[in-house]
């Protein structure tokens, strides 16, 4: 296959924020995730576990609460006071408005999905209306002493918990006054909290409330009498979070131990019909704080301070035991925060706030396969560029020739014109940026430099042309009459005459750059895109898709390819198709046409169209031959998937030149280093 | 292994069987003992041991012969008898059996005492048999004949079924396991095998005169009519074709059985019950009374098949098992067919070998009581004291220790066992703490903490017993003298268990740190370029 110089590189610091809430949405059966930094992310369930769509976060809006309503809604709350609507479709803030009652620690939609109730700083419990196109005030609740920091409807909507600082009230929905006040206890095992904080609350249609707190308990009322029925004390830490299935037979339970228990409704006997809550099982998926968790209907899902989010089916809720009945463990995003120029070796890194770009070094050196070669120059950090603003940045892009930065936040819009004097290197950001060019999803330099592709949030496609210290306005691609959707992945043909674009459902749409017009459209798939690319000089857009599936398309033709046909019909190894982290980057070489380079989190590949496809008897991940085994034995083995695992968790990979690679590693090592120390927890002994 | 440069003798003492002559004899080599196997005129064959290491090799020795079967040839065979030893159960004898005048080659299994096979030779024989290789030679007639004979592993379901002994009143009566298939090819024709094969036939017109009722109704009608042997056969026609509900009819045969047993105290199923546990699909719940019965009948193999087989016994009923286990005498416990596979050689467990061969000889009905002494008397000072210290022995024979291996593979749960553990008497807690000791100590003798064996309790196991007896009866145990010694002895191991771990956690500590020292070494840093061949 071929030797290659790769450039490891594991300076790219990225560490990505805390979760603070999740939110499951039973119809679309998708997962809303907030993070600490305001950043929102909508996770596909069904399209194997696929970030399809986020919303850059804001530095003022830390959000505390998330939830789904009527007609697929999203919205949030946070300590900035304000209810924020997302839209979906053009993947921005709809509408934020203030609640006017103080930093907001909880949010809840009425069983209806009609309603939305907000807990707020002041203690006011504030009910609103959710209009089509809005929310409206409705009234408040009767103020109670201090924050609402949890919240729960009856199923039947008529009353509401709310837990607070060492109490839970209960409202009464049509008259908005509390009907019972349930004082938690503060103390724990013989020591007495100075205060116990209510995290949780959830109401059962039975009229139980249960309650979790910062004394580590998880405790059963009884609504209508307003009394303790049953306590468990479950950690010697808080318990953040609770989350009840919709048929109200489990729950589940996070603590700041980062244990997540899991507690079933079971029969006292074996044929009884008296029921009991049970603590059936433990998890420990988490190091630190478990702040949220959440219960679809086979699986708990829970996320925290140490950023992953974690799915892990119920066993006996699965009826296939297939790769879906496996644990997933989420940590990067699933889109690419770096881009790189290959003509100068640059790296450019995206964080949330700044960027960072980085000149790869060099070696003269020669080695054989697994040999470190010895630097001849390092890397050089060469440009740090903040943001300005609280918003975090979209998305970046350096170009080919390394002369041109963009990037984007939620409502600017930055292009910068780099200079390079031997080792001074000179910033100039060019002004003036049109008023449509707000804000980008997506941004791509064209390989030669000279045109900019900017994907608005608006649906529309711009091509900019780039001269000297300014640019020119050349076309935008209105999107098809009647959608709003957003374009996410662009990708650009090396000879700059076609564009590709896809959203986040429909097909891919192929532009004629030259006559600025739609040339086609990829029939839609069923799973979204993960990442697109156009070899050079045959113009194949080759697709990769959540599930796994790879597709060569011709452009020129408006066909698939036979290689494409070839490899459906055959059916891709089932290996592959098990992975469970999406391909986020598809590259090329320009002097090898039949190699595809593709990569996910744990594996890159390059694919040589020449081989024989691998079917399921052969081994997929080849294990490296030994020397001493024959040419012969090695051909007749040899298929078109060259895989390695050397390289993980790998963020980027990009072919530099024929015999050079560049990897982007991002050890978990190094992001747990810069995680705030966890509760500590006695090992041995007792 | 035998000094070769010494002579012993002994001389034989014989009982009742005075006037007899020995006409063919056999020896073979044990790990301590040369047997002599001898074959009277008076048509039996018995046994005589000899220790390998004799104490006093110049004075003439007396040793004791036992009858091991009774009568397996005429004594008048006009060219006379053979006899050689196949394995450790079966022996190959040659001469005219007693009901016949035509001389034979028979095969007997001398643990069951049945006859395993028999062949006819009517031209002669010289009285001469060979056994070499899986291959018995011997003269017939003018020629030399080889039949291949391979001795099969001595099992009850192997044993039974074939020429049940005609004179043997000393072994108990055991409902024979009936191989029909097998005895027809066979052409044993004997007429113990006749007789069932009749009835076999009568019940076959019966079945098919009323075919509408399912076989499993059919069978249990059968259960609670029919004789013990029918319903065997039955049963082994009615297992040999799974059915779907097979699972509901096996609990259901099982009640059937069990209910029979309760009205009639002389009906006593017992082969059917192995069968039925075999299969399976038992559990206690599906047929809690079966392990009542087996308890209030002391039935320790079933009992033991039940723990082998049952995943959810209730502890009091573990317990109750132990109580038996423990209890029961040496002598009821070498006549149960018990399951030996938890159990390894312990190898020089004195009372493991050696007791086993004089009861052997008692069941069969002859065996002074003196002699047994002697045996013994010769095999203790063999054992110097400092020995028994440096190795430890069994405390139980391997019966006990398979039946005791029985319950320290079954679950329980502490809370509801350690009530029911303070109702055992205490000199039998003291025997199942020195056996679980010794246990412990075997285990601790290699370094993966592993017994040998095919399915040997594990460390946890035996830890975990040692910890529920010491709670259930400290109290209890701490005041007999005898077991104190064994606490002390048991808190000195496990002290000095307990040092080494804690060294072996120190050494780790240090391991760890070279290990991250190496691994910094390893760290390649920020940013290094790599050669990478893909292949």
């Amino acid at each position: 296959m071929g030797e290659f110089k790769v450039h490891r590189v594991r300076f790219f610091n990225y560490v990505p924020s805390g979760i603070r809430c999740v939110a499951y949405n039973n119809q679309s059966n998708r997962l809303a995730v907030s993070r600490t930094d305001g950043t929102v992310e909508i996770y596909n369930l069904s399209a194997n576990y696929f970030q399809e769509k986020f919303f850059p976060g804001h530095e003022s809006r830390a959000t505390e609460a998330l939830c789904w309503t009527e007609g697929q809604r999203l919205f949030s709350a946070g300590l900035n006071g304000e209810i924020v609507e997302y839209d979906l479709q053009a993947l921005n803030v709809k509408y934020a408005m203030d609640a006017f009652g103080g930093p907001i620690w909880s949010m809840t939609a009425s069983p209806s999905g009609s309603q939305l109730l907000v807990g707020c700083e002041d203690g006011s419990v504030k009910l609103f209306q959710i209009t089509p196109d809005k929310i409206q005030f409705e009234r408040n609740f009767d103020r109670q002493k201090s924050r609402i920091l949890s919240l729960s409807w009856h199923p039947s909507g008529t009353h509401i918990a709310a837990g607070s600082i060492d109490y839970i009230s209960v409202f009464d929905v049509k008259s908005g006054s509390a009907i019972h006040k349930m004082i938690v206890d503060r103390q724990y095992m013989g020591v007495s909290k100075r205060k116990c904080i209510v995290w949780g609350v959830a109401f059962l249609s039975d009229g139980t409330v249960i309650s979790v707190d910062s004394a580590g308990k998880v405790q059963f009322w009884d609504s209508a009498t307003g009394t303790l029925v049953k306590s468990h004390p479950i950690a010697n830490a808080d318990v953040l979070s609770i989350a009840v299935a919709d048929q109200e037979d489990s729950f589940v339970v996070g603590t700041a131990e980062g244990t997540v228990f899991h507690f079933q409704l079971v029969s006292v006997t074996s044929n009884s019909s008296e029921k009991q809550w049970v603590r059936t099982k433990p998890f420990q998926h988490h190091t630190h704080d478990v702040r949220t968790v959440a219960h679809s209907p086979t699986a708990l899902i829970s996320g925290g301070t140490d950023t992953h989010l974690v799915i892990r089916p119920l066993m006996e809720k699965v009826e296939v035991k297939n790769y879906d009945a496996a644990l997933r463990k989420i940590t990067f995003p699933h889109r690419c925060l770096i881009s790189c120029s290959k003509k100068r070796q640059l790296l450019l890194f995206q964080f949330a706030h700044h960027l960072e770009l980085w000149r790869l070094g060099s070696t003269v050196a020669t080695g054989k396969n697994g040999d470190i070669l010895p630097l001849s120059k390092n890397a050089d950090h060469l440009l740090h560029l903040k943001t300005k603003g609280p918003e975090n940045i979209i998305c970046s892009c350096i170009s080919s020739c390394g002369s041109w930065i963009a990037y984007s936040t939620a409502s600017r819009f930055f292009l910068y014109r780099l200079n390079y004097e031997h080792d001074n290197i000179s910033l100039k950001r060019v002004s003036k940026m049109p008023a449509f060019l707000r804000s980008a999803l997506q941004i791509l330099f064209s390989e030669d430099s000279k045109k900019l592709f900017v994907a608005s949030n608006q649906g529309s496609l711009h091509v900019i042309q780039l001269l000297e210290g300014s640019f020119k306005h050349l076309h935008a691609f209105q999107p098809q009459s009647g959608t709003v959707e957003a374009m996410c992945l662009l990708a650009v043909s090396p000879d700059g005459n076609w564009l590709a674009a896809s959203g986040t459902s429909a097909g891919v749409h192929v532009y004629n750059v030259k006559q600025l017009k739609l040339h086609c459209t990829v029939p839609a798939y069923n799973f979204p895109v993960t990442a697109l690319a156009i070899a050079p000089n045959t113009n194949n857009l080759v697709i990769a898709h959540s599930d796994q599936q790879v597709f060569e398309y011709s452009i020129p033709d408006k066909q698939y390819t036979e290689w494409s046909r070839a490899v459906q019909k055959q059916g891709f190894h089932h290996l592959w198709l098990q992975r469970d982290t999406p391909i986020t980057h598809i590259g090329f070489h320009s002097k090898r046409p039949m190699h595809i380079l593709l990569h996910d989190a744990y594996m890159f590949c390059i694919i040589d169209k020449s081989l024989p496809l691998p079917n399921d008897k052969t081994l997929l991940y080849n294990p490296l031959p030994p020397t001493s085994e024959s040419d012969v034995v090695r051909r007749r083995t040899a298929h078109a998937f060259k895989i390695s695992k050397i390289y993980k968790p790998l963020l980027f990979m990009e072919l530099l030149d024929e015999g050079t690679l560049v990897a982007v590693e991002r050890p978990l090592d190094d992001i747990i280093a810069q995680l705030p120390p966890p509760i500590k927890k006695k090992k041995f002994g007792t | 292994m035998v000094n070769s440069h010494t002579l012993s003798k002994y001389t034989l003492l014989r009982g009742q069987e005075e006037k007899s002559v020995i006409q063919s004899f056999t020896a073979s080599v044990d790990r301590k003992f040369i047997s002599v196997m001898s074959l009277s005129s008076d048509g039996c064959v018995y046994e005589t041991l000899i220790p390998v290491y004799p104490t006093d090799p110049e004075e003439n020795q007396r040793v004791v012969s036992s009858l091991l079967l009774r009568a397996v040839v005429s004594g008048s065979a006009p060219s006379g008898v053979a006899l050689t030893v196949l394995d450790r159960d079966h022996v190959a004898v040659l001469g005219s059996p007693l009901s016949a005048s035509k001389e034979c080659l028979s095969v007997w299994n001398i643990k069951f005492q049945t006859l395993q096979t028999s062949k006819e030779l009517p031209q002669g024989t010289s009285g001469q048999l060979w056994y070499y290789g899986e291959n018995l030679l011997m003269l017939h007639g003018q020629s030399l004949t080889v039949i291949p004979y391979k001795c099969e592993v001595s099992s009850l379901a192997g044993a039974l079924g074939k020429l049940k002994h005609s004179h043997d009143p000393g072994i108990q009566v055991m409902p024979p396991f009936v191989n029909w298939e097998a005895s027809q090819g066979d052409g044993l024709g004997s007429q113990h095998a006749e007789q069932p094969r009749r009835i076999l036939r009568r019940r076959k017109i019966e079945v098919s005169s009323q075919p509408a009722v399912p076989p499993s109704k059919q069978l249990l009608t059968t259960i609670m009519k029919d004789s013990e042997k029918h319903i065997e056969m039955e049963l082994r026609k009615f297992l040999a074709v799974k059915t779907p509900d097979f699972h509901a009819i096996v609990g259901d045969l099982v009640t059937g059985l069990l209910g029979r047993c309760q009205v009639e105290p002389s009906f006593c199923p017992r082969n059917c019950l192995v069968q039925l546990i075999q299969t399976h699909v038992l559990s206690y719940s599906l047929c809690p009374g079966l392990m009542e019965m087996a308890v209030k009948k002391t039935d320790v193999q079933l009992l033991q098949l039940c723990l082998q087989r049952f995943p959810d016994i209730p502890e009091s009923v573990t317990c109750a098992c132990l109580k038996i286990f423990l209890s029961i005498g040496d002598d009821s416990l070498h006549q149960a067919e018990i399951d030996m596979e938890s159990v390894f050689d312990y190898g020089d467990s004195v009372q493991g070998d050696n007791v086993a061969a004089p009861v052997d000889v008692l069941q069969n009905g002859f065996s002074p009581e003196g002699d047994t002494c002697l045996s013994c008397c010769q095999e203790v000072p063999a054992k110097p004291q400092d020995a028994a210290a440096a190795t430890p022995t069994c405390p139980v024979t391997p019966q006990r220790a398979a039946l005791l291996n029985a319950i320290l593979h079954s679950g329980y749960s502490e809370a509801f066992l350690l009530p029911h553990l303070k109702d055992i008497p205490a000199q039998h807690i003291t025997l199942f703490l020195k056996y679980l000791y010794f246990l412990y100590l075997k285990c601790s003798e290699n370094a993966t903490m592993t017994l040998p064996g095919i399915h040997p309790p594990t460390l946890n196991q035996i830890l975990d017993w040692i910890c529920l007896l010491l709670d259930a009866n400290f109290t209890v145990v701490v005041m007999i003298p005898e077991a104190k010694r064994l606490l002390i002895s048991l808190y000195k191991f496990v002290k000095s268990q307990i040092s080494v771990y804690s060294e072996l956690n120190k050494i780790e500590v240090s391991f760890r740190e070279l290990q991250k020292l190496n691994q910094e070494k390893n760290n390649r840093g920020l940013y290094s370029i790599e050669v990478l061949e893909l292949f």
